[in-house]
């Protein structure tokens, strides 16, 4: 990369399962008066550009310009949105400063998923000639998917279960997240099912929040913190849309952008020289595949993985520490709090799930039916 | 902030918006072929010789602009699959039900669509399949009931 990125501070809301007495604008307005607060800035003054992250759809609007600008004061500003996941963003947030043409951006992501219903939101973004009309969403992607997985490796719902009594439970010390339990494998398994081998607690739970974050330069983001995360290393791909246009257990595009993050990181084997993971996990057993796409472990061990206790928050490798998507993070600013995580884990101000001496971290955004991009990004604190 | 959590005031909205999508020229072909004669046909790439099914007119793997249809005996092989438990307000089926996706013999990708005629317990990944027809055709993709075991 051209120059460096540095994040100086990040904003999260508590999630909840309906923040039914505030309007989007609130949710906008409360995390960017902390992250404004946090990195001692003025919002008029010093933001020069902003990228917002949501999706009409989820909002019920086709124009995030119409409450966007009061709310993280736009007017007559570079301002634009991304309308996907917030990793994505945060990406484009880099891509500003390293053009040169901004100093200072600040990104933000929001969503109520509470408001309509998710799964009617999922079907139109299917392929509207051939599948659509099925009534195909995530869920079902999702659990084909699985299925796929536990076909070709062999892996069992048990350890899918192991993934959300990890999350579930890490969550019980963070204190933004949404649901944390005290599981047992049973329970998970036992929970409602809804598409095999996908049961209720294997899916992340609809979730209201939002996140927001400070992208500088590296003169600014220097003067501005004594603890700035940089940016390292970024990898962005896409694959194809239908799920039988792929082999849904090769996550293709995970790799390639895994890959391409750790080259410009200077990253040669992740398992080893990453200190934690914030990766995005709609469904219980996208972990496990995941991981394998980050090449955390072999193709076909994410179970093993899993099994070994590694990824456990008290781990060699903890993979979501903060609880994960599992544990209630609306989508769109799924990925940007994933980057969030990672930083204040960076920053050393995580809370009851630091994980100590943390210096490097991977977080990782992604969307689409079975997982059909993938954006991952290294970040770092301290310099080369 | 409390007075308001007491009782937040919600108005209601609904999105109900009409369209008419054009399919376009090759899966017009297609349609009208499943609703004509029962027939399914794949979209063969003049350059790298791969049938994409279903057909769309730029090939997924070259990227060269399809417009030739080919013939497929409908039969195939299901990869994977689930049996769906939950309602939603856009499902086709009532639940429970399976879906799976599935390659016919002489296509290189796959469609997506149910899986019927057999227990949920005797599905499995690998199975040969063939298509059951609506007996009234629309010229949509749901002219295909389900897949069965063939």
């Amino acid at each position: 990369m051209a120059g460096r990125v540095g994040i100086v501070a990040a904003s999260m809301t508590k999630f909840e399962a309906a923040k039914p007495y505030q309007h989007l604008m609130d949710l906008v307005v409360e995390v960017t008066d902390k992250v404004v607060e946090a990195a001692g800035i003025n919002l008029k003054d010093d933001v020069e550009a902003v990228i917002s992250c949501s999706q009409d759809h989820w909002d019920g609007r086709t124009i995030s310009s119409m409450p966007i600008p009061d709310a993280v004061c736009s007017h007559l500003k570079d301002e634009s949105k991304v309308a996907g996941d917030g990793a994505y963003a945060v990406l484009y947030g880099a891509m500003h400063i390293l053009s040169g043409d901004n100093k200072l951006v600040l990104v933000v992501s929001h969503c109520e998923e509470s408001i309509t219903d998710g799964t009617m939101i999922e079907n139109w973004s299917i392929d509207h000639i051939f599948h659509r009309m099925l009534g195909l969403d995530y869920t079902m992607g999702a659990a084909m998917q699985a299925k796929r997985y536990m076909d070709k490796y062999k892996l069992t719902p048990e350890q899918f279960a192991k993934v959300v009594v990890k999350n579930k439970g890490n969550a019980r010390k963070n204190q933004y997240a949404q649901e944390a339990m005290d599981l047992t494998i049973e329970q998970v398994l036992k929970s409602k099912m809804l598409a095999d081998p996908i049961t209720e607690l294997q899916k992340k739970p609809v979730s209201d929040g939002a996140c927001a974050m400070i992208l500088a330069n590296e003169e600014v983001a220097k003067k501005l913190t004594p603890h700035p995360v940089w940016i390292t290393g970024v990898g962005n791909y896409y694959e194809a849309h239908n799920p039988g246009d792929r082999d849904l257990v090769e996550c293709a595009a995970l790799i390639k952008a895994a890959q391409k993050a750790y080259k410009m990181a200077g990253i040669g084997n992740p398992a080893k020289d990453i200190d934690l993971v914030e990766l995005s996990e709609y469904y219980a057993p996208q972990e496990l595949l995941w991981t394998e796409g980050l090449g955390l472990c072999g193709r076909g061990e994410g179970g093993k993985l899993i099994d070994s206790g590694k990824t456990q928050l008290k781990g060699e490798l903890p993979v979501n520490p903060s609880g994960g998507l599992l544990s209630g993070i609306p989508v769109t600013v799924a990925g940007m709090t994933r980057v969030a995580e990672a930083v204040w884990q960076l920053q050393g101000i995580a809370g009851e799930h630091q994980v100590q001496g943390a210096r490097r971290a991977i977080a990782h955004g992604c969307g689409g039916l079975c997982g059909q991009m993938h954006c991952v990004l290294v970040l770092e604190k301290g310099g080369k | 902030m409390e007075a308001v959590k007491k009782e937040p005031v919600l108005f209601e909205g609904y999105v109900i918006m009409p369209y008419k999508y054009s399919v376009g020229s090759l899966a017009s072909k297609f349609f009208i072929k499943l609703r004509d004669s029962k027939v399914l046909s794949g979209a063969k790439c003049p350059k790298c010789q791969m049938v994409n099914f279903p057909p769309r007119s730029v090939c997924p793997k070259c990227f060269s602009k399809v417009e030739e249809l080919v013939e497929l005996s409908g039969k195939g092989k299901l990869e994977t699959f689930t049996v769906v438990h939950y309602e939603s307000a856009v499902q086709a089926l009532k639940p429970p039900y399976a879906i799976g996706v599935i390659k016919l013999d002489g296509a290189d990708t796959a469609i997506t669509h149910f899986i019927g005629g057999v227990d949920f317990k005797d599905i499995k990944p690998g199975m040969k399949l063939e298509p059951v027809f609506k007996a009234k055709r629309d010229a949509n993709i749901l002219d295909i009931e389900y897949f069965q075991p063939a």
